[in-house]
């Protein structure tokens, strides 16, 4: 295992520390009042928290220079498709007592509701097309263009949290600028004139 | 061609040294950033709970209506079962309000039937005092319980005020010595989809009321909350437009069920819960019960009340539990009962329909939701 190799176990390690103490709180009864509502939130913050830090990858690899970080972005994404997919499973579970009907029921009644679905759906294709076999499959260029989708499945994941705050938009709100801070790098870059010359 | 330096085989490390040092340091970076993501979860998301240890307002204070000396104690102080819903334990829950006309106590049958006790398991001390909504202190609902500890209440007043004949001023001694303290188990029925049950202490609004002499133009009642940022921080935040303030429409204020609470399972309202005096109004949702109240004013016109500031559309002046009126962003219909697994469906007007429906006849309740 080479250092880069180790770096990446590490990021898959630390990701599924919080998974691992969520659910020995859940275990012993430690998750408060409100132990389904605490999950859900705890699992949607993480789900954002990975979905972002999958973002910040690319710039830190243009400002640091350093290739490594590249290797570290797949295990991210997944992780935020993971954690979204048991922040969906605790919502049947625990807050439609597993009934399919009522859980698209209200999906499709409410707004916010409609966002985190549709931003869970776009990830779909993300997680199936991560592995190795499968960027072969598609093909580096085209598996780039489909893995652009994580821009829109971020934007729809902070409105979905911005939506459903009763009030206090503040964190919500703190995603929002972390998100078009990342956004912004791209943009920047895109547009800006290019520092290498051009070929003629 | 140069001269490789001789090195003397001493000092080369040899492979399988150098490879464990490495397996080492490896394994330390590990545990170490393990260590450190676990403390920063752990810190984001702290499991400790405070307990109610506020002082006890019973037995001492509160005459106990039924000659039984267990009420509704904390389970969570003397380590028993965290539910204590059987009936032996809250009889003395509410005293006839012609108390002096009766000297015999209400029966727990004549208690269920104004609504002064639901049979539902109470809600472990434990869980009321660490999950609150108190903006003033904290939007999070696990940390108003550590954000408002210390707040102080000594030498507390509030002002009776408005369409009244004696407005005055009152401590919370004075409070009680209004009327005897009453005990009510009564579901809390939260905006948000989740409810507990909980034995308040208190007295009923309406005898507060009667010491002031409303005026025949006094129509409603409205309430107001501390406007005070150092003490309460959360207030430097414009969330809402403090102070917080409520309202009631006069018949509402002076229905039984409506009481100022001071206590909570037999103790002193701790502040996370409103302390030292705040509404309860157990067939609305649970953000009618103003907190921490300084001022009761009654007007003419209906008073302004801070949610429906925020979000009109979301939040009326009534604010009556009702299964069938969503709120725009979630359904009203079931509710997350606290210590429960799995939800419960939600009563029209919190179960109460009984005693306060008739308060509502002929309105349309979608609309004056
Ligand atoms: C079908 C898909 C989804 C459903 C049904 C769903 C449902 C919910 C519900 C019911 C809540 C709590 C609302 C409340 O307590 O008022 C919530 C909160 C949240 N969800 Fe989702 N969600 C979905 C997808 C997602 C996705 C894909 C993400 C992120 C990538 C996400 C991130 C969040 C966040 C950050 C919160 C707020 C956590 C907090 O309050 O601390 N959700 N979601």
């Amino acid at each position: 295992m080479n250092q880069v190799q180790f770096y990446r176990w590490l990021v898959i390690i630390n990701c599924a520390v919080p998974l691992v103490l969520l659910s020995w709180d859940a275990w012993r009864g430690q998750l408060g009042a409100n132990p389904a509502s605490d999950a859900l939130h705890v699992t949607g913050m993480l789900s954002l928290v990975c979905l972002l830090l999958s973002l910040t990858i690319t710039p830190l690899r243009w400002w640091t220079g350093w290739g490594g970080w590249i290797s570290f972005r797949r295990a991210l994404g997944v992780y935020a498709f993971v954690y979204a997919v048991i922040h969906l499973g605790i919502y049947v579970v625990f807050d439609r007592a597993l009934s399919l009907s009522s859980t698209l029921m209200e999906i499709s009644s409410r707004r916010f509701l409609q966002i985190g679905g549709l931003s869970l759906l776009l990830m779909v294709p993300l997680a199936v097309t991560s592995t190795n076999a499968m960027l072969r499959k598609v093909g580096a260029k085209r598996w780039k263009q489909l893995h652009r989708l994580a821009y829109v499945i971020a934007i729809l994941a902070v409105m979905h949290y911005y939506m459903l705050v009763k009030s206090d938009v503040r964190q919500p709100l703190v995603f929002a600028g972390l998100l078009t801070g990342l956004l912004a790098v791209r943009v920047h870059r895109a547009y800006a004139p290019t520092r290498t010359p051009q070929r003629v | 061609m140069q001269d490789i330096p001789k090195i003397d085989e001493s000092e080369i490390t040899p492979p399988q040294m150098y490879f464990n040092r490495r397996r080492l340091m490896r394994a330390g970076g590990t545990v170490v950033s393990v260590a450190a993501t676990a403390s920063l979860y752990r810190a984001l998301n702290p499991t400790k709970l405070v307990s109610l240890d506020s002082k006890p307002l019973l037995p001492a204070n509160v005459p106990n209506v039924t000659g039984q000396s267990a009420g509704a104690t904390n389970p969570d102080a003397n380590g028993t079962s965290t539910t204590t819903g059987d009936t032996s334990t809250t009889q003395s829950a509410g005293s006839s309000t012609d108390a002096a006309a009766s000297s015999t106590p209400p029966t727990p049958d004549e208690l269920r039937a104004k609504g002064f006790l639901v049979d539902d398991s109470m809600t472990p001390a434990r869980y009321i005092v660490n999950y609150n909504n108190f903006y003033e202190f904290t939007t999070s609902k696990e940390g108003v319980a550590s954000a408002a500890a210390g707040f102080k209440t000594d030498g507390w007043q509030f002002k009776v005020s408005g369409l009244v004949n004696k407005p005055q001023s009152f401590t919370i001694d004075q409070l009680h010595a209004l009327s005897p303290l009453q005990e009510r188990v009564y579901r809390m029925r939260c905006v948000e989809g989740w409810s507990m049950v909980i034995p308040w202490i208190g007295i009923q609004l309406s005898h507060l009321l009667d010491a002031v002499e409303p005026q025949a133009g006094a129509r409603y009642v409205a309430f107001e909350t501390l406007l005070d940022p150092e003490r309460m921080p959360g207030q430097l935040n414009p969330i809402l437009k403090w102070p917080y303030v409520e309202g009631l429409r006069i018949d509402e204020a002076m229905h039984p069920l409506t009481i100022l609470a001071t206590g909570l399972y037999r103790q002193l309202l701790p502040p996370q819960d409103g302390a030292p005096v705040r509404l309860v109004v157990p067939w609305k949702y649970g953000f009618k019960g103003i907190k921490s109240i300084v001022g009761i004013t009654l007007t003419a016109q209906e008073p302004p009340t801070s949610w429906n500031l925020f979000a009109p559309n979301e939040y009326g002046f009534y604010a009556n539990v009702n299964p069938d009126v969503d709120h725009p962003r979630w359904s009203q219909a079931t509710e997350q009962r606290i210590g429960e697994v799995g939800r419960r469906k939600t009563l029209l007007f919190n179960g109460y329909d009984q005693q306060v429906g008739e308060l509502y006849a002929g309105m349309d309740l979608r609309k004056n939701y």
